[in-house]
């Protein structure tokens, strides 16, 4: 049933990195990465219980982070073109 | 399989429950028809999707330090993802992306 799982959320982080591939505008690709980057705590998880060895665990919770921190500093590169100016600098 | 205890059925049916929901999400990120309508197939491999599969690994772990982390990362990934998705949304209303809204009060208006 893991592998079952396990292929079900590979389709999925498939579907969501066309996504990030074709879609229109950047906000689209940014949230497919997201949605790919959720899908890999997932897929870490699942193939520690699969693999009898959920020590794996770890390296989900870090994704968890890593995921969050770079979407927020794309989307922060984005908006202002810097990663170093603070929301004051911008007005 | 003739050895399925109660519990390994209920993890089964929960696994196979998340991992429906992860393929919805994905099949509505590419068939809605605009970028704030997408947010919601995200959300749901983000919510339903990830705490149903991460709810049967706990079943299978049982009472071990391996369900006190499934529980750790489902708390963070419930806190995180929709912090991120709310920012995204707001950056993209920020650039001036506009919600694609219901065209049947205009389409009557111009055909009248």
């Amino acid at each position: 049933m893991f592998a079952a799982t396990m292929a079900a959320v590979l389709v999925t982080m498939i579907l969501a990195l066309g996504r990030a591939v074709l879609g229109p505008t950047t906000y689209d690709r940014i949230l497919g990465v997201n949605m790919a980057g959720t899908k890999t705590v997932l897929l870490i998880a699942v193939l520690g219980f699969l693999t009898g060895r959920p020590d794996f665990l770890d390296l989900a919770l870090i994704y968890v982070f890593l995921n969050f921190v770079g979407t927020l500093a794309v989307l922060k590169f984005i908006e202002h073109g810097d990663l170093a100016r603070s929301a004051e600098d911008a007005d | 399989m003739d050895s399925m205890t109660p519990i390994d059925i209920a993890s089964w049916a929960v696994l196979m429950l998340g991992a429906f929901f992860c393929l919805i999400g994905g099949i509505g990120l590419h068939r809605l028809p605009d970028f704030f309508s997408r947010l919601h197939g995200a959300g749901i491999t983000d919510t339903l999707g990830a705490g149903l599969v991460l709810f049967g690994l706990m079943l299978q772990a049982g009472w071990t330090l391996i369900t006190v982390k499934l529980l750790f990362i489902l708390a963070i990934l419930w806190l995180t993802s929709p912090t991120s998705t709310h920012a995204i949304a707001k950056a993209a209303r920020m650039a001036g992306l506009e919600p694609m809204l219901d065209k049947s009060d205009e389409s009557q208006e111009t055909s009248a």
